[in-house]
C-alpha cells in the first residue's frame, strides 16, 4: 500500500504540499525513487527534531520527512515539576513542529510507523509506505513490562501510572497525588539501570515528596530502588532529602519490583515482599522503542541498538542510524541534551556521506538539571568524545561532574536550559 | 576503476558509512553545535540567564573559555564543559560564534533606565565597550542584546567579588550607584 497522498499532502500544508505535489506529478511521490535525497527521520523528541532541523540547515536540497505519532510533543524533563505541582500545566514543555516546516522546510507526517523494511528502505505507517535513503529513528524507550508479573501493558499504567512518557501519564500521577488522603503512602518503583534519564527517578522522588510536606505533611514515599545504590547525583539528593525530607522519603536501595497486585494496590520485591501503596509510581524496566525492536535494531542484549560511534548508524542494519535513548552510546546518558547532541552529530555525517565528504568525528554535551525543592537544583555535566581504539563514546576526562551543592542560581539557570533546548527542537 | 567506484559510491550515498574507518577531527561546527543545546542554534539564547554566543568577538570567546577552565571566572557548569575542550577548539569555536549573525532578543526593559544609561555609557564604558556595546576592544565582550537577567548576574558576581573586574572596569564601576549599574545592563539589553 503506498501512501494516502492527499492525506500527506493535508498534513504537510502550506508551501511544502505544493513542492511535494509537483513531485508527486513528476512521479516521485513518496513511495518511488527520491534519486538518494531523502532522509526520513522516526520520533519528534529531543532527537528526531534536531536531527531533522540540522539536516534541512546543513543542506536544504535533502529532503527530510519527519514521522511523528502525535501532533505535539511534551519534554520528559521538568515534568516531575509539574508532579511536585510546580507548574499549572504541561505547557511550557509542549512543543510543536509547524515552524520545522516553516523555517526549515522539514516535512511532518503524522503517522504511527509500524515497521521498516531495511532492505527496500521502506518505513510502513498507519499512513502508507515512505521510502528512504537514509532512515533516523529517535524512537525512545519502551517498557519491558513482562519482566513485571501482573502488569498489563496496556491497562495496568491506567491505575499504576509510570509517568515516564510525559503527557496523560504525567497528568495521571498528579491527579493521584492531590486525590490521596493525607496520611498515604506513595510507592515510587525504579528499575535496574539503564534506563531514561539517570537522575530521573530521585528528582522525582524529591518533587513527590515537596508535594506532600506542602499538601499533605502526615504522608510518606517508599522508594524501591532495583539498583544497589542511587544511580545518580547520588550525595546531592541524599543532602537534599536530608534538608527538605526527612520522614518524607524512605529510600530503600536493592528493591528489584517483580510483580504488581492493581486490584490489591501492592508491589512485590523479589517474589516475597509486598508493599502497599495509596499511590503506586511503578517505573519498568526499558528498552529502546518499539519500532527499533521490531526493525531488527537491537542488540545481543535484546533492548538497546548498538550503533557507530561516528555516524549513530546502525550496526546491525546499513542506513538507518538510531540516537538518543534507543542506542548504545557509550559513556553518554541517556538524556534530552544527549541526544540532541546526537542528532547533530548524526545529521553531520549523514549530509556529508550524501554530499560524498568526510565523515567528522563526534564531539557532544550532556547537561541535566534536577530540581530538589522549588527553588533549588542540581546538574551533571560531561563532554564526549570517541575513543578511536576503543571504537566507542567516551567521556573527556575532567568534564564529567556534578554541582558541588544544591543552589538557587542552577534552577535558574536550568529554566533557561529547558527555553532554550525546547526553543532549538521547534523553530 | 576501483577510485571510480569508490567516488561514485561516495557520491549516491551507497557506501555503507561505517565501512569508512577515518573521520576527521571535530570541525568548528560540530564543536559548537554541542553548544546550541544551551546556548540556542547558531548560538542565538532564548534563556534570559544564558547568554548568546551568536556574533561574539572570537577573543571574547576564548578569553571566557580559559578563565572558565582556569577556575578565574566564576560557573555552574561551564568550568567543567570548559574542562573537555582544548585551547584550539575555543578558538575554533570563538571563530564559529562570532561569525553568526546577532541574535536580537525580545525582551521587555524599563525605557527610562535604558535613557539614564544611554547618558551614562560613553563616558563610562565606550573605551572598551564600543560601538554602544556591539563590538568590544580586544577580548572585550560584546553586550549588545544580551538578556538582562545574564547581564545582571554577571554584574552581581563582579560586585561580590566573585568574578574578577579588569583594572579599568573596576576604577569605573566601583564608584557608580546600584541604580546606574542596572541603567547601563538595561542599555546595553536594548541595543540592536
Amino acid at each position: 500500500m503506498t501512501l494516502d497522498r492527499r492525506n500527506f499532502i493535508k498534513l504537510l500544508g502550506g508551501a511544502s504540499s505544493l513542492a511535494l505535489a509537483a513531485c508527486a506529478g513528476t512521479g516521485g511521490g513518496l513511495s518511488g525513487p527520491t534519486g538518494g535525497r531523502r532522509v526520513v527521520v522516526v520520533g519528534g523528541g529531543y532527537g528526531g527534531t534536531i536531527a531533522a532541523k540540522y539536516i534541512r540547515m546543513m543542506d536544504s536540497s535533502i529532503e527530510v520527512v519527519l514521522i511523528e505519532r502525535n501532533d505535539h510533543f511534551v519534554s520528559c524533563p521538568f515534568s516531575n515539576l509539574y508532579i511536585g505541582g510546580l507548574m499549572k500545566d504541561l505547557s511550557p514543555l509542549t512543543i510543536k513542529y509547524d515552524k520545522l516546516t516553516a523555517n526549515h522546510g522539514v516535512k511532518v507526517l503524522q503517522a504511527e510507523v509500524t515497521g521498516v523494511d531495511a532492505a527496500k528502505k521502506v518505513v510502513m505507517t498507519s499512513s502508507g509506505e515512505v521510502t528512504y535513503d537514509r532512515l533516523v529513528l529517535s524512537p525512545g524507550i519502551d517498557f519491558r513490562t513482562e519482566e513485571i508479573k501482573g502488569y498489563d501493558a496496556k491497562s495496568t499504567p491506567e491505575t499504576i501510572p509510570h509517568a515516564w512518557k510525559a503527557g496523560p501519564q504525567t497528568i495521571l500521577l498528579r491527579k493521584q497525588l492531590e486525590a490521596m488522603p493525607d496520611g498515604g503512602t506513595v510507592v515510587l518503583s525504579i528499575p535496574l539501570a539503564p534506563f531514561r534519564c539517570p537522575p530521573g527517578p530521585y528528582e522525582r522522588t524529591s518533587m513527590i515528596a515537596m508535594f506532600l510536606k506542602q499538601h499533605k505533611p502526615k504522608s510518606k514515599i517508599i522508594v524501591l530502588d532495583a539498583n544497589p545504590d542511587i544511580v545518580s547525583k547520588k550525595g546531592l539528593f541524599l543532602k537534599g532529602w536530608k534538608k527538605h525530607y526527612q520522614g518524607i522519603v524512605d529510600y530503600r536501595p536493592a528493591k528489584k519490583v517483580t510483580e504488581v497486585n492493581v486490584g490489591k494496590k501492592t508491589v512485590t520485591i523479589e517474589g516475597i515482599e509486598d508493599v502497599k501503596g495509596d499511590v503506586i509510581n511503578l517505573i519498568p524496566p526499558q528498552r529502546a522503542g518499539h519500532i527499533a525492536v521490531v526493525a531488527g535494531l537491537v542488540g545481543p542484549d535484546k533492548n538497546w541498538c548498538p550503533v557507530n560511534p561516528t555516524t549513530f548508524e546502525s550496526t546491525i542494519h546499513k542506513g538507518i542510524h538510531v540516537i538518543g535513548d534507543a542506542c548504545v552510546a557509550g559513556a553518554m546518558p541517556k538524556s534530552g541534551y544527549s541526544a540532541n547532541s546526537e542528532a547533530k552529530a548524526c545529521a553531520t555525517n549523514i549530509v556529508n556521506t550524501m554530499n560524498g565528504k568526510e565523515l567528522i568525528d563526534f564531539s557532544g554535551i550532556n547537561t541535566c538539571y534536577s530540581f530538589l525543592s522549588a527553588k533549588e537544583a542540581v546538574e551533571v555535566t560531561g563532554v564526549y568524545t570517541v575513543d578511536k581504539a576503543k571504537n566507542a563514546i567516551i567521556a573527556v576526562p575532567g568534564s564529567v561532574g556534578v554541582s558541588p551543592d544544591l543552589s538557587e542560581i542552577e534552577a535558574i539557570y536550568a529554566e533557561s536550559w529547558l527555553k532554550n533546548i525546547l526553543t532549538e527542537m521547534s523553530t | 576503476m576501483t577510485m571510480k567506484w569508490r567516488g561514485w559510491a561516495l557520491a549516491t550515498g551507497v557506501l555503507a558509512i561505517s565501512a569508512m574507518a577515518q573521520a576527521a577531527p571535530p570541525t568548528a561546527a560540530m564543536l559548537s553545535n554541542a553548544c546550541a543545546g544551551c546556548h540556542g542554534t547558531n548560538g542565538g539564547s532564548a534563556g534570559p540567564s544564558m547568554p548568546s554566543l551568536a556574533g561574539q568577538s572570537k577573543e571574547a570567546i576564548v578569553d571566557a573559555m580559559k578563565k572558565f577552565k582556569s577556575g578565574a571566572r566564576p560557573a555552574t557548569v561551564m568550568g567543567r564543559l570548559a574542562k573537555g575542550f582544548s585551547d584550539a577548539d575555543f578558538v575554533a569555536m570563538g571563530e564559529y560564534f562570532s561569525k553568526q549573525k546577532l541574535h536580537p532578543t525580545n525582551q521587555s526593559l524599563d525605557t527610562a533606565k535604558i535613557a539614564k544609561g544611554a547618558s551614562l555609557q560613553e563616558a563610562n564604558c565606550g573605551r572598551c565597550h564600543i560601538e554602544d556595546g556591539k563590538e568590544g576592544k580586544d577580548d572585550t565582550p560584546a553586550m549588545a542584546s544580551q538578556w538582562l537577567p545574564y547581564l545582571q548576574i554577571q554584574m552581581a558576581d563582579y560586585l561580590s567579588g566573585k568574578r574578577k573586574m579588569p583594572e579599568k572596569m573596576e576604577e569605573k564601576v566601583k564608584p557608580m550607584s546600584k541604580q546606574d549599574l542596572d541603567a547601563l545592563l538595561h542599555f546595553y539589553a536594548s541595543v540592536k
